[in-house]
């Protein structure tokens, strides 16, 4: 591989694990800027995403590669289904475990959190198993390069990067259009501005709250099956490394802000790759957890966002 | 002597200008007050003052050193102590707990000296509880020491503030709003209290006050406030005759409705009676 | 009933409070002095469990300085565990040529522990608690990594080496043997016995330490931190300092016990010291109730024999009644697979309908219960 190729390979696997990583990453940011809570159980969300998704392709006996109208039909009808499930485990989430707490002193609702977490992954654990499981590899994997271009190149992009960065990408644009455009999105923000002055100018803060889980929950969702789309492999814990990286992802766009989340997540994503390619996958977390102090200690506020988490 | 003196203070926060160019001289002993409607900065300056803010621009010195943007227990050890509008004691501490933490900054035991627990730090203790009792008497609470702070009557959270704020040594005391919610006996109260501060204990006062009453019946100097610029300052007979502070209080239609100042002045007169007549 | 069982208590309950704790405390003292002997004429094999359980509850105490006292979550506390044992065993390990002696060695585990948490906590403790949780949770997780690839690693970034087989830790393997302690010519070997008098002496040192530190100068301004920290810093108290010492005092403790556990396992490895560790300490100060040294001890006995005994025990009489009833699959359920959901449930339901904890101290139970109150009196006041 030459140079080059080696810094367009990187480019591309940065898009792609950012592009899921920024998914998972706008449901800690949405929560946070609406609670003030870091929702611990969200990565584990996008674990269930990912095995809802397989036991519904498993009703359909799906197992190899699909194509034409069955691989579309399948795949978003899945992809639907499964984001209306993982949404609402997620608001059945904060009805547990968060709402009972709204007054409560902040580490109350941390710890649930925590608590939530755990009980999730010991439910993941239990259901498919401790071990690696494979997903099945539905979507055709091309190589765009040779197959397309008939270039000569050592480069691997396929089809099924196209088709995650086709997924993702339009997501992010339709929820920043929602927060933007409609008026539950204008409730959100004003709720995020100032909870209690929301409250009084009519806003049902509570139905607030239930909308940002659901949809942090159904992006989490959708992320967890296009990452079995994309590895056709995961595994019960993939939701707390997946989830730390994205909550760095959030904290590096800056907490609470949408855009933020998505820049952050792409950020993550090429540190991630560099660090494969040039440190070694060993050392890849600990680099990204290193990033994330440093970016709390040099710029708590993030790269987009205003507000700084120090207490008011 | 300037005890206090802010000198072109402002704070910005965003696009709002909450403190703009204020120019404010406390002297040493003096009982002084800051006055103006809601939202005309007081707070903001005092919240600089304790460290809280950092003032966006402008200097702010407390015997005749930089105070301007240090942290709130750094300004609070250099002598500045404070209350709270909306009360905020450690509610589940009792009150001599509460008592002990304002002087926890004038004690000197470290972690080392709480496990080994030598007789220097014994003596500390000892001394520091009688120190907190003493204060806690002093503002009325000597009966109290032992009750959780957040089941005392208002009144009384509002007197265990101050005797907070006395712990920790303070030789100029912010008071925001200290009689708000109180009955007229409470406030007549607190009234002695603050007086005695510095009458006995020889501290400074600046406090925040809407209570006409109050702020006419103690303040030796008053400084009014309205957009965050001073509008007015002097002694109390100065400032309820000044034009500007009539209409900062009650709008400019009302000062010509009222036929000029004299009658709009009376009004204010009439507020503070109750209070100049003690 | 109930009258019944009043009257019999009430000469106890007529008892000073102060005396009643003197004679509980004896008892408890008193059984579990003679344990050893008890176990060992019952054949219970249970010493070196039981001696296990108390490491993890003196673990559980050194967290309650940072959770429950000042109120910061600390979600990687087992890294500086780890830390501690790992600082043993590196400095005693025969291969590395170093067998310093054991005594020295664990205050060099102290240091390095409470090092790291003022490397990590300086930085964060200035930002609002939960970044602090995940702060910590990442350290948590960064610890055994780099425990685990400090075996044998070569790191080059381009042309440089930074490293080339390098080997402090031994990587997955783990040290083994390390040092272990000597009291004047008796050396601390495989029988339980002196290791569960050593431990118990530990924990009453920590105990000693938690009771020391709750009433002082220190033990009063972490509250009142806890409490409102605007108003506290307004007092007079440096939060981040006073919050760092919380947070380095805990982490050295936990390198305390981790020195301990080193020597007492002979043997270290990365696996030891998972996050799953962190967290199940976390639950067993929140079940005895946060900041509440009797409710700590108790709460965390309880979460171990659950744990260890409870567990497996209900997983035998499942699969009885399983069998016995033709339920295939109750038959061969395994309830110790479920354990992290039970301490997530305990969390979960403990921090919702009983925040103080089941032997909670009465101040803190009536924080947790009035935070409602008293934000209603914040707004109208």
């Amino acid at each position: 591989m030459t140079q080059s190729e080696l810094f367009i390979q990187l480019l591309i696997n940065g898009v792609t694990l950012g592009s899921y990583l920024a998914l998972i990453a706008l449901g800690y940011t949405m929560v946070y800027g609406i609670i003030e809570l870091i929702n611990f159980a969200h990565g584990d969300v996008y674990m269930l995403g990912f095995m809802i998704s397989l036991t519904f392709l498993g009703f359909l006996g799906v197992r190899g590669t699909l194509g034409g109208w069955q691989l579309w039909v399948v795949i978003f009808g899945v992809m639907l289904v499964t984001m209306l499930c993982t949404g609402l485990i997620n608001m059945t989430i904060d009805r547990i475990a968060y709402k009972p707490l709204r007054r409560a002193p902040r580490l109350a609702p941390l710890i649930t959190a925590v608590g939530m977490s755990f009980m999730l992954e010991n439910l993941g654990m239990i259901w498919k198993g401790p071990s690696q499981i494979l997903y099945p590899d539905i979507f055709p994997a091309f190589d765009i390069p040779n197959g397309l271009f008939g270039l000569n190149t050592m480069v691997l992009f396929t089809t099924k990067d196209v088709f995650l960065m086709g997924v993702t990408i339009p997501l992010m644009v339709v929820l920043t259009l929602f927060i933007r455009r409609t008026k539950m999105g204008k409730a959100m923000r004003a709720t995020a501005q100032d909870r209690e002055a929301a409250a009084l100018m009519g806003i049902n803060v509570e139905n607030v709250i239930r909308t940002t889980f659901f949809i942090g929950g159904a992006l989490a969702g959708a992320a967890g099956m296009m990452v079995g789309l994309y590895l056709n492999t995961g595994r019960y814990l993939m939701g707390f490394d997946a989830g730390l990286l994205a909550f760095t992802s959030a904290v590096l766009g800056g907490i609470g802000n949408v855009t933020g989340a998505m820049l952050g997540g792409y950020v993550i994503g090429f540190l991630n790759a560099i660090s494969d390619q040039y440190l070694s996958p060993e050392w890849t977390r600990a680099i990204v957890f290193t990033t994330l102090i440093l970016v709390l200690v040099f710029k708590p506020s993030g790269l987009l966002g205003e507000r700084t988490p120090e207490k008011s | 002597m300037a005890l206090l003196q802010a000198q072109k203070i402002s704070k910005h926060f965003g696009g709002l200008t909450a403190v703009s160019d204020l120019d404010l001289m406390i002297e040493q002993g003096m009982i002084a007050s800051l006055i103006g409607p809601n939202g005309a900065g007081k707070t903001t300056f005092f919240n600089m003052v304790s460290g809280l803010y950092k003032p966006t621009s402008g200097r702010l010195l407390f015997e005749d050193k930089e105070i301007g943007g240090l942290r709130p227990n750094r300004v609070t050890i250099q002598g500045i102590g404070r209350t709270f509008q909306n009360i905020r004691l450690f509610a589940n501490m009792t009150a001599l707990e509460n008592v002990l933490v304002g002087l926890n900054c004038r004690l000197k035991a470290g972690w080392a000296g709480a496990l080994l627990r030598p007789p220097t730090v014994r003596e500390e203790e000892v001394k520091a509880r009688a120190r907190a009792q003493e204060l806690l008497t002093y503002v009325g609470l000597g009966g109290q020491g032992e009750t959780l702070a957040k089941n005392l009557p208002y009144g009384l959270q509002r007197r265990l503030e101050i005797a907070r704020a006395l712990a920790t040594d303070p030789k100029l005391l912010l008071l925001d709003e200290p009689t708000a919610g109180m009955n007229p006996q409470e406030t007549v109260d607190a009234m002695a209290l603050i007086k005695r501060l510095r009458d006995e204990l020889g501290i400074t006062i600046l406090l925040i006050e809407h209570d006409m009453k109050v702020v006419m019946g103690i303040s030796e100097r008053i400084t009014v406030l309205d957009y965050g610029a001073k509008i007015a300052e002097g002694t109390p007979d100065q400032v309820r005759a000044d034009p500007k502070v009539i209409e900062a209080y009650l709008g400019k239609g009302v000062v010509t409705g009222l036929k000029g100042t004299k009658n709009a002045s009376a009004l204010l007169g009439k507020q503070a009676a109750a209070g100049t007549g003690r | 009933m109930r009258q019944i069982w009043q009257s019999i208590t009430a000469p106890w309950r007529a008892l000073p409070a102060r005396q009643r704790t003197i004679i509980t405390g004896g008892i408890a003292i008193l059984l579990l002095l003679v344990f050893p002997a008890v176990d060992k004429s019952m054949k219970w094999q249970t010493l070196n469990d039981v001696t296990d359980v108390l490491v993890l509850v003196i673990l559980a105490l050194g967290l309650n300085i940072v959770v429950g006292y000042a109120g910061l979550l600390d979600l990687g506390y087992a890294a500086f565990f780890a830390i501690g044992a790992y600082t043993t065993g590196i400095l005693t390990w025969p291969p590395h040529g170093l067998e310093f002696n054991f005594w020295i060695v664990i205050w060099a585990a102290v240091i390095v522990a409470a090092l790291c948490g003022i490397v990590i906590g300086t930085p964060t403790l200035r930002l609002r608690g939960d970044y602090l949780a995940i702060v910590t949770l990442a350290f948590g997780e960064i610890v055994p990594i780099v425990m685990r690839n400090l075996g044998n690693q070569t790191l080059s970034i381009g042309p440089w080496r930074l490293m080339e087989n390098f080997n402090l830790t031994n990587g997955v393997q783990g040290l083994n043997p390390v040092g272990r302690p000597w009291i004047g010519s008796f050396e601390f070997g495989f029988d339980p016995t002196p290791w569960y008098y050593l431990i118990l002496l530990i924990a009453a040192f920590v105990i000693f330490a938690n009771v020391r530190l709750q009433d002082s100068r220190l033990g009063r301004a972490w509250m009142a931190l806890r409490e409102d920290e605007t108003a506290a810093d307004c007092m007079g108290v440096d939060p981040i300092k006073t919050k760092l010492l919380a947070f380095a005092l805990g982490a050295s403790f936990s390198g305390f016990s981790g020195a301990f556990y080193a020597a007492k396992l002979q043997a270290i490895f990365p696996e030891l010291f998972k996050f799953n560790l962190s967290i199940m300490i976390l639950c067993m100060v929140i079940l005895g109730g946060m900041g509440n040294i009797k409710g700590v001890v108790i709460g965390g006995m309880l979460i171990q024999l659950f744990d260890r005994v409870l567990l497996t025990q209900t997983t035998l009489i499942a699969r009885g009644v399983g069998q016995t009833l033709h339920i295939a699959q109750l038959a061969t359920v395994d309830l110790s697979l479920w354990r992290w959901f039970f301490f997530g449930l305990a969390m979960v339901i403990i921090m919702v309908l009983k925040p103080e904890g089941l032997f909670p101290s009465a101040a803190r139970r009536a924080e947790l219960h009035a935070a409602e109150e008293s934000k209603t009196a914040e707004t109208i006041g």
